[in-house]
């Protein structure tokens, strides 16, 4: 008796601490592992700038999870939104304000087009977001002729694009700026579902539709509220790999949605929060992207790296889950 | 005949921050039917999860014909032939399998002796056979997902004596069976019992426990209180057995100044049951909607809230004609509903009690729309204290408190709301003597303080006994409009039952 106690304790323990105990262990290898070259300021930023863009993708998925659905079209949108504000610069010559919008106003509506799906169809969430993410897919590539889209392209007429990615938007993928925009979505997101009403409705939307229903919230509401702000933190994910890179691969971000939902979802147990949250959803970013860092510094051959990513990902899920096992 | 003779002695279990069971004891012989009452959260439940290897962190002894045994899995169980059913009956079916496979599942899995290939043919001739020892008619392939909830707690109970059953323990069996479905069960039950199988028969009716039982087993707090032939106790005295002080066996009518309409129905009819349905209810007024199970009282309690699509009605309240499409709006209108199915539709079970509390009416709680958590937790605390509801903290998970608890958080939400409509639908469902005395205290508050309340039971006596005016539901229609005062029980089972005209016996 006294023996089982104890090990509760100890998986409580584990459960409360052990995404930030995995961080620890996984820093101090490497800082060993690289004479401290792993710890030094440079490696750190260059951490940060590389998570920037997951973390903001996942925090999208994050507040899928919270009303209890699940976005995979993130990807998609991301790919969506860098194809478009590129092209906006590159073939039409527009100004950055227009390419943003325009690049949001896209994503916006491909959330609306998820949630429609989902509420009146009644198509369970993965599956209408497993189709979204092959549809825009297809479109972004289509958009682009399957091409990249790059200043001085040749265009299908034989002639050569004039347009011009300007700096300001390039500034915005460069440090300390991408990094700023990423803490401060994580925070915004941060509020908004911790201590706004909203958030409140959505993680009660999230435990049970039915008793949410029945308590007079607008369920269907609150689901194309997330839908739409998972878009849209998916698009801004996209402007900020297209401003990093300065031009437009047509199925960039589909590399971006395992990383994504992988970081959302070990960040359930982040100081034992339990459910989605935009703060784990952060630690679960930087594990997963200062392991691949770490990895890439002691020199694991690139094409081996996933064999880590995923054992390290069952190891922390394996916390996460291992305490909801009665 | 063969001899089980069953003792559990000095069970304790704990789990974090509850003392579950305290030393308590047990003991079930074959060829009786033994009740195990009590309030809810007195232990009944975990005791018998004891027992079938639910659970394993268990202290203390169990002997079987005398010989120290100790179960600490359900296989462990299984083995020595006891069998549960519970009274979530879904969760233990497979519902696009054939009745014949969800008998023989247990045998299927555990006495295959290394055999692959399944034998169909003599699959559904055994749960044929299974069924015929029950003398039950149910055609063995059809699905059980088309099954009755009658059907399907048949089939668990073929299931469970499809192996050697030697104990058979049925948690609140009856709770949502009719009264005819229930009188099948006893009969099968009682033909288990001469059979010889020990039974465990967990219920909070008194009544059928008296007319079924041998034997009666009372806990409270975790702990055996007595254990008495039936035959040599009555009713009042395990009520008092079961709360540890004496109970008035009528509950209190509270009257209340009864004013004006407040809410009223025309002609209601939805898409699944209900035709034309009329009533009203009146401020301070508690009115009553009798009817057999099926007879659409839950989807005239959801419809008029909005949770219920209808196809024509027209719903006033304080003579304006509202439009209820939703629930939001009900919400809006001032209406509550306090519905059936507590745990799936009531409360957020993984949430925490204050903000279960705060739900409906988090506008009250929120400025700019940012949370105010010292109010909410403040304003909680006060409901907490208000209704006597038993829980550590208002940061308890609901999922920790007992069945009548959760129902007082239902209601406390709607308090703390503010509604003028209250609408229960079956309110006192899996809830101990003790929690229903107290949920009836505060509807008596409630039309004190000038409220509707509109009261939706089978449990006719209940209704006799604190409603104002009945409606009595039969098939979807309301035949039947009853002063309270004039009626009686037998009069509104009458009409539940779809009788025309009730001669009064002089």
């Amino acid at each position: 008796m006294k023996n089982r106690l104890k090990n509760f304790e100890f998986f409580d323990f584990l459960y409360n601490y052990g995404t930030v105990f995995t961080i620890i262990l996984m820093f101090g290898f490497f800082a060993v592992a690289t004479n401290g070259r792993f710890l030094q300021s440079g490696n750190l930023i260059n951490i940060l700038r590389a998570m920037s863009i997951v973390t903001v993708i996942s925090t999208g998925v994050t507040i899928s999870l919270v009303v209890g659905g699940f976005d995979l079209s993130v990807g998609s949108v991301a790919s969506m939104t860098m194809a478009v504000g590129i092209a906006m610069f590159v073939w039409y010559e527009q100004n950055v304000l227009v390419a943003i919008v325009a690049a949001l106003v896209v994503a916006v509506i491909i959330g609306l087009i998820n949630s429609f799906m989902i509420i009146k169809f009644n198509i369970p969430d993965m599956l209408t977001t497993l189709a979204a993410m092959f549809i825009f897919n297809g479109v972004s590539t289509t958009f682009s002729k399957g091409k990249i889209i790059s200043q001085n392209m040749i265009m299908p007429d034989g002639s050569t694009s004039t347009g011009l990615v300007p700096q300001v938007f390039r500034d915005f993928g460069s440090v300390p700026q991408i990094i700023i925009i990423m803490a401060v979505l994580v925070i915004l997101v941060h509020v908004f579902l911790t201590f706004t009403k909203h958030g409140r409705y959505m993680y009660i939307v999230g435990g049970n539709k039915e008793a949410a229903r029945l308590s007079g919230v607008n369920i269907n509401k609150y689901k194309m509220i997330a839908y739409m702000l998972s878009a849209m933190l998916a698009g801004i994910g996209g402007l900020l790999l297209a401003a990093r890179i300065g031009q437009a691969n047509p199925s960039a971000g589909a590399g971006y949605l395992m990383e994504s939902v992988a970081a959302a979802f070990i960040g359930f147990s982040f100081l034992g929060a339990g459910k989605p949250n935009a703060i784990g959803t952060f630690f679960g970013a930087l594990l997963m992207v200062s392991l691949s860092n770490g990895l890439v510094m002691i020199s694991i051959p690139y094409y081996s790296m996933d064999i880590i990513k995923g054992i390290v990902l069952v190891l922390a899920l394996a916390l996460t889950y291992y305490k909801n096992k009665d | 005949m063969s001899k089980f003779e069953l003792s559990m002695r000095n069970i304790s279990i704990e789990f974090p921050g509850v003392k579950a069971l305290n030393e308590a004891q047990f003991d079930v012989r074959h060829g009786e039917i033994h009740a195990l009452i009590g309030a809810n959260g007195a232990g009944k439940s975990t005791m018998m999860k004891v027992l079938s290897g639910s659970y394993t962190h268990w202290t203390g002894e169990m002997y079987l014909n005398g010989e120290q045994i100790n179960i600490r899995s359900v296989v462990d169980a299984k083995n020595l032939g006891i069998e549960t059913v519970y009274q979530e009956v879904d969760v233990a079916l497979i519902p696009y399998l054939s009745v014949a496979e969800n008998i023989m599942i247990d045998k299927m899995i555990m006495d295959m002796n290394g055999k692959h290939f399944v034998d169909w043919k003599s699959v559904s001739n055994q749960a044929k056979e299974v069924l015929k020892r029950l003398n039950v008619s149910l055609k063995v392939n059809k699905k059980v997902e088309h099954c009755s909830l009658a059907e399907k707690q048949m089939v668990l109970i073929a299931r469970s004596i499809s192996r050697d059953c030697k104990l058979l323990i049925l948690d609140e069996p009856t709770a949502p069976l009719s009264t005819k479905e229930a009188e099948e069960l006893f009969r099968v039950v009682r033909d288990l019992r001469d059979s010889g199988v020990a039974i465990v028969f967990i219920s909070h009716r008194l009544p059928e426990i008296f007319s079924l039982c041998d034997h009666i087993t009372i806990m409270r707090d975790g702990k055996h209180i007595s254990d008495m032939l039936i035959k040599e106790t009555n009713e009042k005295q395990v009520v008092e057995a079961m709360l540890g002080r004496s109970f008035e066996e009528n509950y209190p009518k509270y009257d209340a100044d009864i004013g004006d309409v407040s809410f009223e129905v025309r002609s209601l009819t939805d898409k699944k049951i209900l035709k034309d349905v009329s009533m009203n209810v009146r401020k301070g007024e508690i009115v009553g909607i009798a009817g057999l199970v099926g007879a659409g009282k839950t989807e005239f309690c959801k419809a008029i809230f909005g949770a219920e699509s209808i196809v024509s009605g027209e719903i006033y309240k304080d003579q304006q004609r509202i439009s209820i499409k939703n629930p939001t709006l009900a919400v809006k209108a001032k209406l509550a509903l306090v519905p059936e199915e507590r745990r799936k539709e009531g409360v957020l079970v993984s949430e925490t009690v204050f903000k279960n509390l705060t739900l409906p009416s988090i506008s009250q709680f929120s400025r700019y729309m940012f949370m105010l958590f010292g109010k909410e937790k403040k304003i909680s605390k006060e409901i907490i204290r208000d209704l006597g509801i038993k829980t550590p903290s208002e940061n308890q998970k609901v999922k920790n408190l007992s069945g009548g608890n959760q129902q007082k958080v239902v209601v406390g939400k709607w308090l703390i709301a503010d509604a003028d409509v209250y609408i229960f639908d079956e309110p006192t469902k899996g809830v101990d003597v003790g929690a229903k005395k107290d949920i009836f205290e505060l509807i008596g508050r409630l039309v004190n303080q000038g409220k509707s309340v509109i009261y939706a039971s089978c449990e006719n006596s209940e209704l006799l006994s604190i409603t104002d005016r009945i409606y009595v539901m039969y098939d979807g229609q309301v035949v039947k409009e009853v002063m309270t005062k004039d009626a009686s029980e037998d009069e509104i089972l009458y009409y539940s039952a779809g009788g025309k005209n009730y001669e009064k016996q002089a």
